[in-house]
């Protein structure tokens, strides 16, 4: 089966956001990209899917030519092959979800699997626009039944199951008070939660093959999308900061704060 | 007229989600803002209960759309209903609580109306037509003020940052005849485990206690003080990945984000990931070995100590003061 998964270029995670001082957007300078983790795991999913079934995986990913390194990242990783789309400026979920609909009707994949949401924006709609421009079933949010720590986990098996004719698969969703499971005819759009897999670390030998491995360079214009953003940010600010708390002693001490200080118990 | 639309959203057991009641007091305070009126959008098997129980909460209309391709929610059957009763009373606004339904279901909605989407939005500005969305980004370490340039605009809101609607009014009930292509989606519901528990909702509770790694798995301490308080037993990523309790507690921003009004976190460290899904508490406890634990740095009150001494201690001490 042929499976497309996205790999956005995001902050590191683990780095300190600040906002400039105008609002105009968040300090640069000192700041590692990744691949947003999400789409990390739906990499991952994408392998453990390919390795299972035969079949390839081909990584997307949209931004200016930085965000080859992250397509490099996903090639070492063991993706077959990469597509960038190369769009230097704004994105937003509907203008993402245009450009990788021009993707999947080149590609034409049986699966699209992308992170539920990228960790900048924190929109999490990318996927579902995709799914209904496209026409295809949609299951986000897939996650796991079994522990990370599970012997599933260590041997690398998918948690979506594929069916033996390939026309449907069952998706294990995180949803409110506990996991739901649907049945998507494919092709069909999976977005990811961060409990779906541990991702693998690219190998050394992963990454030397990873050199020779074609990216394939497409425009908008070549997809025929016009990319310009409808979500418009016009500030940003940081969040009011907390009081500076204390210490206390004992908890004596704690409990008489909580009740006559804080009065919450 | 441009008009507000929230989704109702039921739960699996037909009552109500009270996350609604929030999801209704934004979009009263969106509909005050834009000039138009809140309707609401109800969609079940069977919508005529839950009409009802939705009648006194001040919106001026509330459409039913029934249909037995509603008895489970899938975004396929549940996206082109809502959409053609936006298109049909010309709303503006489309939007919902961010819970995991609504968080599914709206982008799909947005993507038939062509309208750009806030998500997990906090507060709106403007009036009429021109309405700012503030939002957060970076899991809560920034906030932003954006604008959406469609005609048609869709929006999720989180719901702890909205008081549940007070009753007021009665709403005038209609139905909608729901399209064709409700039915036969090709997505079928398979099946749901709930996570079922004597204790409040996590998203909901005034009081949450959680643990984290330092419990070492444990939780009988945490669900101990939880008890002795009434309170939601929360945890942080590290546990739930390793299957100590299940994800359905999970404190954080890739889990539930919660803004009680005292929050406990014994053993957790405090990494970005936890911060952003509880930094909105009122009060914020944290026990911990580590005096250097990052989490100390956003609680109001911190103790430095093991929590399998600090939580019997601090129980015994509520309860004596009952």
């Amino acid at each position: 089966m042929k499976i497309l998964v996205t790999a956005k270029r995001v902050e590191d995670p683990e780095s300190k956001i600040k906002v400039k001082a105008d609002g105009s957007g968040i300090v640069q300078e000192g700041l590692k990209y990744k691949i947003n983790p999400f789409d990390e795991i739906a990499v991952e999913e994408g392998l453990r899917l390919a390795a299972k079934h035969g079949g390839e995986v081909v990584v997307v990913s949209i931004g200016a030519k930085e965000v080859q390194e992250q397509l490099r990242h996903a090639l070492a990783m063991g993706a077959t092959k990469a597509v960038w789309v190369n769009h230097a400026g704004a994105l937003d979920p509907m203008s993402a979800a245009a450009l990788l609909k021009g993707v999947v009707e080149r590609e034409k994949p049986d699966l699209a699997i992308l992170g539920k949401q990228s960790i900048d924006d924190d929109q999490n709609q990318t996927g579902q626009y995709l799914a209904e421009w496209l026409g295809w079933s949609q299951a986000t949010f897939a996650s796991k039944v079994d522990s990370l720590e599970s012997e599933a986990e260590k041997a690398k098996a998918p948690a979506i199951q594929v069916a033996a004719d390939g026309k449907t698969a069952q998706v294990v969703r995180e949803v409110d008070n506990g996991l739901a499971t649907l049945s998507v005819k494919l092709p069909a759009v999976v977005t990811t939660d961060l409990r779906l897999n541990l991702p693998r670390y690219a190998s050394l030998p992963g990454i030397m093959k990873a050199k020779n491995k074609p990216i394939e360079e497409l425009t908008p214009a070549a997809l025929g999308v016009d990319p310009s953003a409808q979500v418009e940010v016009v500030k940003l600010s940081a969040p009011p900061p907390r009081k500076a708390g204390i210490k206390v002693g004992d908890v004596q001490e704690l409990f008489t704060r909580l009740k006559n200080e804080a009065k919450v118990i | 007229m441009s008009t507000v639309l929230i989704v109702a959203e039921a739960q699996p057991d037909g009552s109500l989600r009270k996350a609604t009641l929030n999801a209704i007091h934004a979009g009263k305070d969106l509909a005050q803002k834009a000039g138009a009126p809140l309707h609401l959008a109800l969609l079940a098997e069977d919508p005529a209960r839950l009409a009802e129980a939705l009648k006194p909460y001040g919106a001026a209309a509330i459409h039913t759309i029934a249909s037995p391709a509603f008895a489970h929610y899938v975004a396929e059957s549940f996206a082109p209903a809502v959409a053609a009763l936006a298109t049909s009373i010309g709303a503006s606004f489309v939007g919902a609580a961010a819970t995991a339904q609504g968080r599914d279901l709206l982008p799909r909605v947005a993507a038939r109306l062509k309208a750009a989407m806030a998500s997990d939005v906090l507060a709106f500005s403007g009036s009429g037509t021109d309405i700012t969305f503030t939002r957060p980004m970076w899991a809560g370490s920034v906030i932003a003020d954006v604008k959406l340039k469609t005609p048609v605009k869709a929006f999720t809101v989180r719901a702890t940052e909205f008081s549940a609607a007070e009753p007021g009014g009665s709403a005038e009930v209609k139905a909608f005849a729901p399209p064709a292509d409700v039915a036969g989606a090709p997505t079928q519901f398979v099946s749901f485990n709930e996570v079922k528990s004597a204790r409040p909702e996590l998203t909901e509770a005034s009081i949450v206690v959680s643990g984290g790694r330092g419990t070492k798995g444990d939780f009988k301490e945490i669900e101990a003080l939880a008890d002795e308080l009434g309170a939601a037993v929360g945890a942080s990523r590290a546990v739930c990945d390793a299957g100590w309790v299940p994800n359905d507690l999970q404190v954080g921003q890739t889990g539930k984000v919660v803004a009680p009004k005292l929050y406990i976190a014994a053993g957790i460290s405090g990494a970005i990931q936890h911060l952003a899904g509880m930094k909105g508490s009122k009060t914020i406890v944290a026990i911990n070995k580590d005096p250097e634990a990052p989490i100390f740095q956003v609680a109001d009150y911190g103790i430095v100590g093991d929590l399998f001494k600090v939580l019997p201690e601090l129980r015994a001490a509520i309860h004596a003061a009952k």
